[in-house]
């Protein structure tokens, strides 16, 4: 079933002068759509343009160029010359800092949204109550916002953005300020919350993991631009882009050039020797290529693996290993290049020894390198 | 949740239009450059111009100009006034550096009584310190002198309040406190383990103290002494008192005696007032300059240590008994010696047959004097409304330099802190002549002594406003918009907040340096408009120093309740740091 598209933005370019005068190009030619319901994450590492987005979203920073819509309303557009103050725009946010106000206690910020729409005291009351049980904060509402936790204060940063039942919820790196345990109680938290409201929600992140966990969509951002836009199994398994490749997860990268490409297979012949393939957009015959595999899907094995039609088998060494608990990393050498391996502690091979590796071809993504 | 009261519908869409936001930025721009420049080009224009007398209209000149700078007495004026400014600020300097060493890097006990000790000075008025003084070291009257002469039975006199010594004594030791303060700052952010790896080099404390502290403070040192060096060469009431009598002059009592005689000679004192501000200007700038370089010097850093002191051993009892000695000097000497005068009829030096005759008549006289009223309330009137005025105004300056995008805000920085340079004196001759000419009914009445102390003040309300408003993170104005709150709304509800423990310390601190305002007032008054700091004036140029005192002690009293009142207000409605 085709969703109702909440929010639209449309070729958004954004610009700054920066100290000398110059214009730093912030976001460039960003587009994407977000269905109702559904939740969207911008993933990038810092000055990637992400943040810088999703405030043109939520009105605090006025793009250059573009359009923004949601809900079948134009909030911004460069053409048409609008562009509706924050405060006109209905949307709830959370901010990475969580801008909790010290001068308010936990029901004066919640019901701050309310008061400012001049809703009836009782309304007001009745809302705010709602919305901190939501959040789990009914115990605190007279307790000053001073004396919250970091978590308790997440949750009613949550707790305001959602009193006013936005159209859109803007979550800017929500959980970057809490400590790793709380984190992700908070993200499972998070994700509970959302799917339950079916709450449309545009959220900033740089940690890939948070991202992965809870988004229906990623966009994959870099220098102001969106690379890929996909599921979190798509954008994880099958990278468009080397950069997405490497940021998102931990993978290996193998050079080489196509040999023969067929229905989206090819062969890669490179320094470990010839690789079968799943080919990327843009991947040609003769094309230079870089292949990357994720480290759990290098199976490791002593004796020859049974090798199916379409897998990867060759012979390495191994020049070190760690041992991290629930798994072990191996680095093994084949020919000229080191791969990093994920294997289960069970298996003891000894250092310089050698050993077999299996790589189905489905999970050896060619990306072209250019 | 979302179906049970259904989504708000969004908030109409309202093209741009003229709102509170508007005018509120666009008044204290016009209000700013209205008060910073118009004087001063009044103040230019009057420096070319001949003395108006009643046959004679003025005429373009630059006779002025060759009177300030040709005569013979020029060179000394300038030798003087540098002599006296670079003493005292030395002075000032080395007393406070010393005691913030002290208090910031050594194990002293009862230091958070002396760090409080310490400032105390800064409530006393310079007159009344000044007067003080002269009741201590006269060499006719002087208390010192006529103990050591008892004491040695002879008739030399021992110190001189009135040479250049006793000039730079007075005023250096005044504004020690400054001193004390700017190091202090310096000093804690300091990370002590820069010294803590010298001593595990092997350095003891005074090596420490030479090698590492020292070379890391002076930056700030250096800083300090620029701004001690423009407040020394504004200073008016240590030359006007001790210099003046026995001809000793610097500009700023060369400015008030230009005015002073007759005819006056505005002209001429606009140009020695040009040559001030030129000094105070080149000062102000090289200390921005020095503080802009900040960077560079790694000490400064926003990172909290945790305060480790040097352990001094038995010597931490010799630095608390110089703690002890400087504030006997600073604060106790010159305020007993108020009180005991003011518990005279006539003046006379203590002694047994004086304290026979101790009353509370000088009290009782002041307080019948005619005018005593009328002057309390002209001081308060001008220090709540000027309070007032500078807080509101320098809140709003300072959102817009630190918040918004406007172009040219960092213009609006500059002409707000300009005020800086303007010597209370030179500030009070340039509002005179710009009000002489530009008749709007506000000369010689309370309201041109009002714009005297908005403009002189304002620099500090902006330091007040602009820390609190950089302290406020920017979130949490922009979750105030996010949640539907309209500009003015969030300024009020979110932002004024906020910023009141800031606004209240400043408000507190702009009310106290009003009320001790004398050198812009002393220009601008008139009979009806005088305030407590002009009777204080006025009673020493009668020589009723018994009266001077009580006045004195009342006014101390009053202030240093004030003080107390600004800490008690900071604790009470200080928020939370988080």
């Amino acid at each position: 079933m085709q969703r109702r598209k909440v929010l639209g933005v449309r070729s958004l370019f954004t610009e700054y002068a920066n100290e000398r005068g110059g214009a730093v190009k912030a976001v460039q030619d960003v587009s994407f759509e977000v269905p109702e319901g559904k939740l969207f994450t911008l993933l990038g590492p810092s000055g990637c343009g992400k943040t810088t987005t999703l405030r043109s979203i939520a009105g605090l920073e006025k793009p250059s160029a573009g359009e923004i819509e949601v809900g079948g309303r134009l909030v911004y557009s460069s053409d048409k010359g609008i562009f509706v103050a924050p405060n006109r725009r209905n949307f709830g946010m959370v901010f990475q800092s969580y801008a909790i106000w010290p001068h308010m206690n936990v029901f004066q910020n919640a019901a701050f949204p309310l008061e400012v729409r001049r809703l009836a005291k009782k309304d007001i009351r009745e809302r705010v109550m709602r919305v901190l049980h939501a959040v789990a904060l009914d115990a605190l509402v007279d307790r000053d916002a001073t004396k919250l936790s970091g978590g308790q204060q997440q949750r009613l940063a949550l707790a305001r953005a959602l009193v006013m039942e936005p159209q859109l919820l803007l979550l800017d790196e929500p959980l970057s300020n809490l400590d790793a345990k709380l984190r992700d109680r908070m993200r499972t938290e998070l994700k509970r919350l959302q799917r339950d409201l079916g709450l449309t929600t545009v959220y900033v992140t740089h940690d890939q993991t948070e991202a992965l966990a809870l988004s229906h969509e990623i966009a994959v951002m870099n220098e102001g631009r969106v690379i890929q836009i996909g599921t979190p199994r798509q954008i994880y398994e099958q990278p468009s882009d080397k950069f997405v490749a490497d940021f998102v997860g931990t993978t290996n990268f193998i050079g080489g050039t196509v040999t023969a490409i067929h229905d989206g297979r090819c062969i890669v012949s490179s320094a470990m020797g010839e690789l079968k393939a799943h080919a990327s957009e843009g991947v040609a015959k003769n094309a230079a290529v870089i292949v990357s595999v994720r480290p759990e899907d290098v199976e490791l094995s002593e004796a020859p693996p049974a090798a199916a039609d379409g897998d990867n088998v060759c012979k390495g060494m191994i020049d070190a290993k760690d041992f991290l608990g629930d798994y072990l990393d191996f680095h093994i050498r084949v020919g000229d290049v080191v791969l990093l391996a994920k294997a289960h502690p069970s298996l003891r091979t000894p250092t310089g020894d050698s050993i077999y590796l299996r790589m189905k071809a489905d999970k050896c993504v060619a990306i072209s390198s250019q | 949740m979302t179906d049970a009261v259904g989504r708000l519908a969004p908030l109409p869409t309202v093209a741009p239009r003229l709102d509170a936001r508007w005018v509120l930025i666009g008044a204290p721009v016009v209000l700013v450059v209205w008060l910073s420049l118009v004087p001063l080009v009044f103040l230019l224009w009057q420096s070319f111009l001949t003395p108006q007398t009643a046959g004679l209209p003025a005429q373009y000149t630059l006779e002025n100009f060759r009177t300030a700078y040709m005569s013979s007495d020029n060179a000394r004026l300038f030798f003087n006034s540098l002599q006296f400014s670079i003493g005292a600020a030395l002075l000032s300097l080395v007393v406070g550096t010393a005691l913030a060493w002290m208090n910031e890097r050594t194990n002293t006990p009862f230091k958070t009584l002396f760090f409080a000790l310490a400032i105390i000075p800064l409530v006393i008025p310079g007159i009344l310190f000044t007067v003080s003084w002269i009741l201590l070291a006269s060499p006719k009257i002087g208390l010192i002198n006529l103990a050591l002469q008892k004491l040695f039975d002879t008739d030399a006199v021992f110190v001189n309040a009135y040479t250049m010594a006793g000039m730079i004594w007075v005023d250096g030791l005044h504004y020690s406190p400054v001193a004390f303060l700017l190091m202090t700052a310096a000093f804690r952010s300091m990370d002590p383990a820069l010294e803590e790896q010298a001593a595990m080099s092997g350095a003891s404390v005074p090596q420490i103290a030479r090698r590492v502290t020292l070379p890391l403070a002076w930056p700030a040192a250096l800083g300090a002494l620029l701004i001690l060096f423009v407040r020394a060469i504004e200073s008016f009431e240590v030359p006007a008192l001790l210099g003046l009598p026995v001809g000793i002059h610097v500009y700023t009592s060369s400015i008030y005696q230009a005015i002073h005689q007759y005819p006056s000679q505005i002209g001429l004192a606009a140009a020695y007032a040009v040559t001030l501000l030129l000094i105070t200007s080149l000062g102000i700038y090289a200390q921005s300059r020095l503080s802009s370089q900040g960077g560079r010097f790694s000490t400064v850093t926003g990172k909290g240590f945790r305060p480790r002191t040097i352990d001094l051993g038995r010597w931490r009892y010799v630095t608390a008994a110089i703690f002890i000695l400087y504030f006997i000097v600073i604060v106790l000497l010159p305020f007993l010696v108020l009180v005991w005068s003011s518990l005279q009829k006539f003046y006379s030096a203590p002694s047994w047959a004086a304290l026979s005759r101790v009353s509370l008549d000088s009290y009782r006289a002041v307080l019948e004097y005619p005018q005593f009223m009328n002057t309390v309330w002209n001081s308060v009137v001008l220090a709540l409304g000027s309070a007032t005025t500078v807080m509101l105004v320098s809140a709003v300056i300072a959102w817009i330099v630190v918040r918004t995008k406007v172009p040219g805000r960092w213009m609006l920085d500059n002409l707000a802190s300009l005020p800086l340079v303007f010597p209370g004196l030179v500030l009070g001759l340039a509002i005179m002549v710009c009000y002489l000419y530009i008749d709007i009914g506000i000369y010689g009445t309370l309201w041109i002594i009002f714009i005297a102390y908005v403009t002189r003040f304002l620099p500090y309300g902006m330091r007040y406003s602009s820390a609190s408003m950089l302290q406020i993170h920017k979130e949490l104005e922009e979750s105030a918009a996010m949640s539907g709150a309209s500009w003015s709304m969030t300024f009020r509800r979110v932002v004024l907040p906020l910023l009141k423990p800031g606004l209240l310390a400043g408000f507190i601190y702009v009310m106290i340096v009003s009320i001790r305002e004398l050198s812009s007032s002393i220009l601008l008054y008139s009979p009806g408009s005088e305030v407590v700091s002009i009777m204080i004036w006025e009673l020493w140029q009668n020589g009723q120093y018994v009266e001077l005192s009580a006045l004195g002690v009342m006014l101390i009293l009053a202030l240093f309740l004030l003080v107390m009142l600004a800490q008690l207000a900071g604790r009470r409605f200080g928020i939370a740091e988080t």
